[in-house]
């Protein structure tokens, strides 16, 4: 796929980069080998996806590569010279551009302003945001993206940050350019889009790094893949011939279930009902707007949507976080709009946080402090609701730890030296504990490696089969598809439309996210 | 009684007062804002005011050069700020506690200055009024706009500057860059450390010079704590202003005639408790503040420091 035949020089007018070649790259953080000797390379004209687990040093090397990092031994170079990257600004000089997981825009600033912060102004000291403007119309319409020079970041949606993104980078003479997962965020109609930006940049000579974890959007779209676990380099394939198992086993170093086990189970009451439920987001406007969906017994709904549309406030809101401005949440024939958290735990609800560090565990706590947050004043933790009983507390951690396989060297480890995907263990081990009628799931497997998902999943399932009612909120469509009963989409705060399981696909899912209505979108 | 409350003549003093008071809130407050703007709250302003004050008093004093008095507390606050950049961005220390040892530093060093170099309280002749031909002779307005030192003018002219370089330079893109993102500004290529150092030292030298325009312009004196809380107000009036030059110029005005109401109401011996009258300007900040609710161009990275990786 290399195409040498490539002119020399990008459409954007700058230089390209034949061959970038990191070599014998070393970083340690405290505790931790990030990168162990590793060596990639990638050259004009293809995509070479990075390929790992959370935690398996993508991120890692490529901020390295950007200048965000240091490496404590290795090189790289760029057609054949030694490059010293040591600040972003570096990597710009050099032609590297990247666009980070978490967009690097200033939201109060506008599209002209945030690319042309930090470049030198042909007006110097003066802004020259025409100008500026001028070029990025010229480069959207080059590479078919859609933008508006004037308009402040903070109005725009996901997708179309991204865009500004790219912008940013080509505005910048970007001629390798890394993707950090860059599909997390998006629909799948703006996943098809961005590939189709992606092969025109490879074709006009630009060298990519896509760094997923999506394996069936690392094949789409890379010419070779390279898989990465615990900060080595497992292999480097061509992704022609490649395979999802092979890339899988790869990744994880085992054989991996895509299709999981569920048996057909008998739903029964309606258990959580929410009715024309409103709420306001954190800056006062409307987050949801007459939500209206019901869960049943051994049923589990998927909630999907892209990121941003209500879903953070609607899972605040059932579990008594958030406000209802108006409607009603019931569970089974009690309404519990606006209680507390302990009266609704009380009430048989529990909760899985999509914020796990912030609103799921207490970090500075240990694995058995956590364990008992809820339960710390009732017996068994407790004596005489004073004084804690550090014995019942040990034992119900050990036997938490044990019962879902939660790896940590004891109970009296601070939580925050466990992994993503152990923490989030702990804590469905804690809501499952007290075996809920319903269960709000937020994001339970963001930034969860592939094992831990697995078994949440299968956990979910679980209790899908002893009559709890899940409602699980997720970006992940593959997660929606694997473990859903029915499908409701959110966008904007409305309920755009709900569907089965078994008539839905991702095409019709994908324009829901958008905000097409139901039936338009079959 | 009313009827003399109300006189035109003394509407016009008031106001012209009114415009005076408001130097020292305008060179504090626009110096802050910068700071604030680029992330960086220096609750310290209160110091490095008193700082300047007594700097500029003390060259005037012994040089009789009022340009030279300007340059010291110029140079006194650039180290002021500087101090605080090095606690604040480099060490990366909780930024409103040091602020508040910024303060104190100024508070007592100021005046154990004064003490050991002045042995009784001493004026200087501070900068004359200039009359701007011309605009000065418009009734009403030359008396109250253009009848003022040097440093009034400046203090005013000081708000559209700031407002040009925050909206129209690249310099100013990078402050509120910094301000909103320093994550984004640093993947940017933009020195987050160096935006932020440049900022605070100049809110240092503005400071300053809220203090001198006090010692070498209006009152032509020095006294111990003579700055009595205006420069935590200016803070304030930066949130007040919401972080723009032009609110921060109504906060001032706004402040400033309710000072001059209120010294003109005690030279007039009016039987109002004076404590009511002096603590006027405060309740308003607080109240401003409560009824201010979080707007658009409030820097998201305010007195948070900023350190590269996750």
């Amino acid at each position: 796929m290399t195409s040498n035949g490539a002119p020399h020089t990008l459409p954007t007018g700058h230089a390209r980069i034949d061959h970038m070649e990191m070599k014998g790259i070393v970083k340690r953080f405290p505790g931790v080998l990030a990168a162990n000797q590793v060596d990639f390379d990638v050259r004009t004209g293809e995509v070479h996806a990075l390929l790992g687990e959370n935690g398996a040093g993508k991120s890692t090397l490529m901020k390295i590569l950007y200048g965000m990092y240091q490496p404590d031994a290795g090189q790289i170079t760029i057609d054949g010279k030694v490059a010293s990257i040591h600040s972003p600004a570096d990597a710009i000089r050099q032609g590297i551009g990247m666009i980070h997981q978490h967009f690097m825009l200033v939201p109060s600033l506008t599209v002209a302003e945030n690319v042309a912060l930090g470049m030198p102004s042909s007006r110097a000291p003066m802004l020259d945001l025409d100008v500026v403007s001028e070029r990025i119309v010229q480069l959207a319409k080059t590479y078919g993206l859609q933008v508006d020079p004037e308009c402040p970041v903070w109005q725009l949606a996901v997708g179309e940050q991204q865009r500004i993104e790219i912008i940013k980078a080509l505005y910048r003479g970007a001629a390798l350019l890394i993707l950090d997962e860059p599909t997390a965020v998006l629909t799948p109609q703006e996943v098809d889009d961005l590939f189709v930006t992606l092969r025109q940049m490879t074709a006009d000579g630009h060298a990519l790094i896509f760094i997923s974890h999506k394996l069936h959007e690392v094949l789409n779209i890379s010419d070779r893949i390279t898989v990465l676990r615990d900060g080595c380099v497992v292999g480097s394939v061509p992704a022609q011939g490649a395979t999802k198992s092979g890339l899988a086993r790869m990744m994880v170093g085992r054989d991996v279930v895509f299709q999981y086990k569920r048996d057909e189970v008998q739903t029964g009451d309606v258990l959580l009902r929410v009715e024309d439920l409103t709420a306001q987001s954190d800056r006062g406007t409307p987050a949801l707007r007459a939500v209206s969906f019901d869960v049943h017994a051994g049923e589990i709904l998927g909630l999907a949507g892209v990121s941003g549309n209500g879903q953070r406030e609607l899972a605040q809101v059932i579990f008594g976080l958030r406000s209802a401005t108006g409607g009603k949440v019931w569970l089974g024939s009690q309404d519990v709009t606006n209680k507390e958290p302990d009266t609704l735990n009380a009430l048989g609800m529990s909760y899985i946080p999509e914020e796990r560090m912030l609103d799921g565990v207490i970090t500075d706590f240990t694995v058995a402090e956590n364990v008992i947050l809820q339960e710390h004043g009732q017996a068994p933790c407790s004596r005489g609701r004073l004084f804690l009983n550090p014995r019942a507390i040990l034992q119900r951690s050990s036997e938490l730890i044990r019962a879902f396989d939660i790896k940590t060297p004891n109970a009296n480890t601070p939580i925050k030296s466990l992994s993503g995907g152990n923490i989030q263990k702990l804590i469905l081990a804690r809501e499952l504990r007290r075996k809920p009628r319903v269960l709000i799931a937020a994001q339970p497997t963001r930034g969860v490696d592939i094992g831990a998902t697995e078994y949440i999943h299968q956990c979910l399932l679980d209790q899908r089969a002893q009559g709890t009612a899940t409602l699980l909120i997720s970006e992940d469509l593959d997660e929606i598809m694997a473990l859903s009963d029915r499908i409701a989409v959110l966008y904007e705060g409305t309920v755009v439309g709900i569907v089965d399981r078994k008539d839905a696909n991702v095409e019709q899912l994908g324009l829901m996210m958008a905000g097409v209505r139901a039936d338009a979108a079959s | 009684m009313i009827g003399d409350l109300l006189n035109a003549t003394v509407l016009i003093g008031i106001a012209s007062s009114g415009i005076q008071l408001a130097t020292p809130y305008l060179y504090a407050s626009i110096g802050e804002m910068f700071g604030q703007r680029s992330g960086v709250l220096n609750l310290g302003v209160e110091g490095m005011m008193l700082m300047g004050a007594f700097t500029a008093f003390y060259t005037v004093h012994n040089t009789g050069s009022l340009v030279l008095g300007v340059l010291a507390a110029l140079m006194i606050g650039a180290l002021m700020g500087l101090a605080m950049a090095v606690i604040s961005v480099t060490l990366q220390a909780e930024q409103g506690i040091s602020g508040i040892g910024i303060y104190l530093f100024g508070l007592g060093m100021s005046d154990l200055l004064f003490q050991k170099s002045f042995s009784q309280i001493v004026t200087v002749r501070g900068f004359p009024t200039i009359r701007i031909p011309l605009l000065s002779e418009i009734p009403v307005i030359g008396e109250v706009f253009f009848e003022h030192n040097l440093l009034v003018y400046v203090a005013f002219a000081l708000v559209p500057l700031a407002w040009f370089v925050l909206n129209k330079t690249t310099l100013g893109l990078k402050i509120r860059a910094v301000g909103q993102n320093p994550q984004a500004a640093d993947t940017m290529g933009i020195s987050v450390a160096r935006v932020r150092y440049f900022t605070v030292t100049l809110g240092g030298m503005l400071a300053s010079m809220a203090g001198a325009s006090l010692s070498i312009a209006l009152l032509n004196v020095f006294q111990q704590n003579m700055t009595a809380g205006q420069g935590f107000i200016a803070v304030a009036l930066v949130y007040f202003g919401s972080w723009r030059p032009g609110g921060v110029l109504i906060g001032a005005l706004l402040f400033s005639t309710v000072n001059a109401l209120q010294l003109w109401v005690r030279t007039k011996g009016i039987d109002i408790p004076a404590e009511y009258a002096s603590m006027a300007p405060y309740l308003l900040t607080i109240l401003a503040l409560v009824f201010a609710s979080k707007r658009v161009d409030q820097p998201a990275a305010l007195s948070k420091p900023f350190e590269r990786g996750d």
